[in-house]
């Protein structure tokens, strides 16, 4: 090969390697949210865009939840482990509306037919958005279903629990963040 | 006129259900293997997961009513979004799988031309006859004691 037909094939590889490499970085699971609350911080939660509200008519974001206590709870109806949550999920939102604060369902990757069965046959009260494709629950470094977030009323994450709540949790964790001030 | 008229609207009155009646009816393994399984990432023929067998059944409910394979797609775009049809996003990393292939024909293009171009300015060996299509065209000239033994090896070789 001629020196001069060097440079194409360098610059072609060099695209590709930055390429694998943007990839390999991009589509990673990110970890930012679960280090800064375990070092006491109380990060901003992703912007995200609006979601369609489950059931209802219109969008919804998270800001539009500012000034309560928020329990993010990320579920959908295929989720078995998820499913079984929803009991105490509905519990725990009885307890917070009383205090001033909500559960605010994320449900996932599924249609709209079969999350309200579920929203019926658990029969929840509480506000449900639809992620219909993940987008944004990949934003909070969603690994798994259940996973829930506790926003406080400043709207900042104080809790990260990426598998589902316990009662234990609830008394220990996310009770006296319902029980600080604004 | 009028009965020019008529004689359309009949014919169309005819012709639309038997149109509507020769579409295919929508079918799940006609339809699965254009889908993807949003959680489990691979195409829904294949996938085997709970969430998998939930789009499943919403396509099976969608056949049922009747539904054409395009209204089904559309529905499935509707409830989760288009990724669930395994086109690559149009946004991020996923522009790559866009960009790339053209990137790639493009750079193809480059070089056949490039070639071609060399070619024609490749200089023709001196003395070689131009006879386009002769057995030897663009080779080097055969050496006269060369051509005199191959004659007498063919010579030979017909006898």
């Amino acid at each position: 090969m001629r020196p001069r037909a060097y440079w194409p094939v360098t610059l072609a590889a060099a695209l590709l390697v930055g390429l694998l490499a943007y990839g390999l970085t991009t589509t990673g699971t990110d970890t930012t949210l679960d280090a800064a609350v375990a070092k006491g911080e109380r990060p901003s939660p992703p912007a995200g865009s609006a979601l369609p509200r489950l059931g209802e008519e219109g969008t919804a974001t998270l800001a539009d939840y500012k000034g309560k206590v928020v329990l993010v709870n990320i579920w959908a109806s295929w989720c078995a482990p998820c499913v079984d949550e929803l009991p105490l999920v509905q519990k725990t939102h009885e307890m917070m509306a009383a205090k001033g604060g909500t559960v605010l369902g994320i449900d996932v990757k599924e249609n709209t037919g079969a999350a309200l069965d579920a929203v019926d046959e658990v029969g929840l009260t509480y506000p449900n958005l639809r992620d219909r494709d993940g987008d944004f629950v990949r934003e909070w470094g969603q690994t798994g279903y259940p996973e829930n977030f506790v926003i406080d009323r400043k709207g900042r994450i104080a809790a990260v629990r990426r598998f589902p709540i316990t009662q234990k949790w609830v008394d220990e964790t996310l009770a006296p963040i319902l029980d600080e001030e604004a | 006129m009028r009965t020019l008229v008529a004689l359309v609207a009949l014919l169309l009155a005819v012709a639309a259900p038997a149109a509507a009646a020769q579409a295919p009816r929508a079918s799940l393994p006609d339809i699965e293997d254009e889908v993807m399984c949003l959680e489990c990432r691979t195409p829904l023929n294949v996938s085997t997961s709970d969430v998998a067998d939930q789009q499943r059944a919403f396509i099976s409910e969608l056949i049922d009513q009747g539904k054409t394979k395009a209204e089904i797609k559309a529905a499935l775009v509707s409830e989760y979004g288009p990724r669930v049809l395994g086109e690559p996003e149009e946004k991020g990393f996923g522009l790559a799988a866009w960009i790339t292939p053209i990137l790639v024909a493009l750079a193809a293009l480059a070089l056949v031309i490039v070639s071609a171009r060399r070619w024609r300015r490749e200089p023709q060996p001196a003395g070689a006859a131009h006879d386009p299509g002769a057995p030897g065209d663009g080779a080097a000239p055969i050496d006269p004691d060369d051509a005199r033994r191959l004659d007498a090896e063919l010579a030979a070789f017909d006898k």
